[in-house]
């Protein structure tokens, strides 16, 4: 049972990463890393329990901090990027 | 009897969680635009992240492991609504419409 949810996950961190390479937006890029992100905390999780060891656990959390902070850290810069041309393109 | 109830129960969360999973995955890469993407993205990611992660909490029953998966679960929950609300606000302010709408007259970003 552990082994064919970890299955899924796995195929459905394939499909964010097809959608991840092939955009088209960078908007689209930056969601399917998220989805990735979070389909790896769960893979860890049930890959914990699909060997024993629940120490594995540790990581899961670590990880889904660290895919928090990047996410948000990505968005912030685009947007702030954003932000800056509309604003050139006003000034002129 | 009871065990093997609960063993049931976690089997079916745990099999219902990975098909959201899946779900989810195909909808991110099948969907028109982005915001129908982050749509299954965000919906199924709640529901298959609570299946899997409850169904996971069942088979641990009362240790250190399921208050570690509570923490993960809580954590996720929180986040994985802001990170698609940052999204949604990064792609908007970008300018990027949904397919089919238009801004009203009188909008000012």
């Amino acid at each position: 049972m552990y082994l064919a949810a970890a299955l899924a996950i796995l195929i459905t961190m394939v499909l964010a990463l097809i959608r991840a390479l092939s955009g088209p937006s960078v908007y689209d890029r930056v969601l399917a890393v998220n989805l990735f992100g979070t389909k790896t905390v769960l893979l860890l999780s049930v890959v914990s329990f699909l060997y024993g060891r629940t120490d594995f656990l540790d990581l899961a959390l670590a990880y889904a901090l660290i895919n928090f902070i990047g996410v948000l850290a990505v968005l912030q810069f685009f947007e702030s990027r954003e932000r800056s041309n509309t604003d050139e393109a006003q000034g002129q | 009897m009871m065990a093997q109830a609960l063993d049931i129960l976690s089997w079916a969360m745990l099999l219902a969680g990975a098909t959201f999973v899946f779900i989810g995955g195909v909808g991110v890469l099948r969907m028109p635009d982005l915001y129908t993407r982050m749509h299954a993205a965000s919906l199924t990611d709640t529901l298959g992240t609570l299946l899997l992660l409850g169904g996971l909490m069942l088979q641990s029953g009362l240790s250190l492991a399921t208050f570690k998966l509570l923490a993960v679960a809580v954590f996720l929950l929180l986040t994985a609504p802001t990170a698609t609300y940052a999204l949604a606000n990064a792609a908007l302010l970008a300018g990027r419409l949904p397919k089919g709408t238009t801004l009203p007259e009188d909008f000012k970003q």
